[in-house]
């Protein structure tokens, strides 16, 4: 027996310099097992790979236009300006002051002054009535500041703020947000991102739910398996690892799914939206998925998948044991 | 190498199973456990691989006190044993050498050891050609062998087996045990449960027998171990 026994240690000493290539190459065979039983059932498989896909291309789709959208918005940006009507008794030095102290604001990119001549001038010039402006023998036009707002997010709340706040000024008579249908659109943009996020989450719960279940059939279908190998020494964390893979194939092979979905709605969306997008005179087109989101698609599936295989795992392998 | 102390067993409100059982297998020994159809063996090796736990006293396996362990030391317990099973416990969805591999693949082996040693393993139980086939087209000899070939792979100290011999003829169950007697002259320690005497009869081992829970013989004594 001793001698048995001193064998043994040598050959785990030889053993522990490749131990961590062995539980590598454990892990690949895990993998590539888990893989193979998934193929092995196209039919059954490829139904929780629909479901993953279809739960996932929703929101991912919806995302994806979300975020076309935002990228068209920026150009509004710079139509954005807010006008501050100055009171009459403010005199040009004030103004100017009031104009200075606001460019050094966070929210504010710029501003520009204009006094109550200057605007007086501009009028004549651009509307024709000259003439009538003449016969008064004050000036009727307030002074003017132009301020440029920053409208970087969270726009529509942070610009309603802005505007209020600038009218509480003393100076100010009235602020007015010249395009405020940018405001409307940015915050018809916020509702549908927190509309997006609230389903999101809920498919993502169906996700788990739908790999929970696929995993939880494949415990117990596989119950006999699992007897027989916790019978002969192996760990929970062993008896659980084909599960994990299985659990994260599906996941994966969900996220593919839902990209070749998102990827086919693009393709048929692309004419009608061209057409749409000429018709408002918009440069608005679809851009085919970011390196980003292909990877943010498949990185949350395959968690996803994961977590929810876990989940079977957790609950169901521990009543399963010899007897 | 196995020690029980005072151990009695029963299964929620039933009278016992087992009854005050006491003996001791010194390391490196052989024995049987016989005794009737409902006796006890099988609940008494279970009590050895921690599949079941004592209702009262002690069992120690090779140093370890198994009322004391938690359940997630249980596998490394079970992987210093080999286990016979009267049937076989196998798995049919893959190959005889994966069978038998299984056991180094818990363990964590390289591959390269893994093929030598279950080749070792096949050619000491006759099976070395049959290595690439689904157990489910053996004979019902045939599959026991590798249910052993797969107990011993990982050359273990301990080797239990229950009823090894149960569906199989008298030259198939000799050539089983055959095989035991072999691995227990390399120095493992063997404890096989059969209530097949006439198997026994002519070999020449110490023998527990149960009656109705109750060790009613011990050939091999009970004095505690040092
Ligand atoms: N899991 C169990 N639950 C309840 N009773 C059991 C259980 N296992 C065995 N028994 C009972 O214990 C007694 C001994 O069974 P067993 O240990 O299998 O005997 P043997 O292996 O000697 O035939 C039997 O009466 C059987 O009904
Ligand atoms: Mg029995």
């Amino acid at each position: 027996m001793s001698r048995q026994r001193q064998n043994r240690r040598k050959s785990h000493a030889q053993q522990s310099s490749s131990r961590l290539q062995a539980y590598l190459s454990h892990h690949r065979e895990v993998a590539a097992f888990s893989l193979g039983k998934l193929l092995k059932a196209p039919v059954a498989s490829f139904m929780t790979i629909a479901v993953i896909g279809i739960a996932l291309a929703l929101p991912g789709a919806f995302y994806h236009f979300l975020k076309n959208a935002q990228a068209v918005s920026q150009s509004w940006d710079d139509s954005a300006q807010i006008s501050l009507y100055l009171s009459h008794d403010t005199s040009d030095e004030q103004g100017k002051a009031i104009a200075a102290a606001l460019t050094g604001r966070a929210e504010i990119i710029s501003t520009r002054y204009i006094s109550q001549s200057e605007a007086l001038a501009e009028f004549k010039q651009h509307s024709g009535f000259g003439g009538i402006l003449d016969a008064l023998s004050t000036n009727p036009l307030p002074g003017v500041i132009i301020a440029k707002p920053n409208l970087s997010r969270p726009r529509s709340t942070q610009l309603t703020h802005l505007i209020s706040e600038l009218e509480r000024m003393p100076a100010v008579e009235l602020a007015v947000f010249d395009t405020e249908w940018v405001a409307r659109m940015y915050a018809i943009l916020d509702v549908v991102q927190s509309v997006i996020a609230i389903v999101a989450g809920l498919l993502c719960l169906a996700v788990l739910l739908a790999v929970g279940n696929t995993i939880r059939l494949d415990i117990l279908a596989r119950k006999e398996e699992i007897i027989v190998i916790k019978l002969i020494g192996a760990s929970d964390a062993f008896v659980r690892r084909p599960f994990l893979y299985g659990g994260f194939w599906y996941g994966l092979f969900g996220g593919l799914f839902a990209i070749l979905l998102i990827s086919l709605a693009l393709i048929l969306l692309e004419g009608p939206i061209q057409t749409l997008a000429k018709l408002y005179n918009s440069e608005f087109s679809l851009r085919i998925l970011s390196p980003a989101m292909l990877l943010t698609l498949l990185g949350s599936s395959s968690l996803l998948g994961l977590l929810g295989a876990w989940l079977a795992v957790s609950r169901h392998l521990a009543q399963i044991k010899p007897s | 190498m196995i020690y029980f102390e005072h151990v009695s067993k029963r299964y929620g409100q039933q009278k016992d199973t087992l009854t005050d059982v006491n003996f001791h297998l010194p390391m490196g020994e052989m024995a049987f456990l016989t005794g009737h159809s409902g006796a006890g063996k099988s609940t008494l090796l279970k009590l050895i691989t921690g599949i079941e736990f004592t209702s009262r006293g002690q069992v120690t396996v090779n140093g370890a006190n198994l009322s004391r362990i938690k359940t997630s030391q249980v596998p490394a317990l079970r992987r210093q044993m080999g286990i016979v099973f009267q049937n076989h416990q196998l798995l049919y969805d893959r190959s005889v050498f994966d069978n038998v591999a299984l056991p180094l693949k818990i363990a964590g082996y390289h591959f390269s050891e893994i093929e030598r040693r279950v080749r070792a393993a096949l050619d000491k139980v006759g099976l070395l050609r049959k290595e690439k086939v689904n157990p489910v087209t053996l004979s019902g000899g045939e599959q026991q062998r590798v249910g052993i070939a797969r107990a011993v792979v990982n050359r273990p100290l301990l080797l239990l087996a229950d009823e090894p011999t149960g569906n199989l003829d008298p030259e198939l169950s000799n050539e089983i045990m055959t095989l035991f007697r072999q691995f227990n002259a390399v120095g493992v320690t063997v404890l096989i449960a059969t209530h097949d005497l006439s198997l026994i009869q002519q070999l020449n081992y110490p023998r527990l027998t149960l009656e109705q829970g109750r060790l009613i013989r011990n050939e091999l004594g009970s004095e505690r171990p040092q």
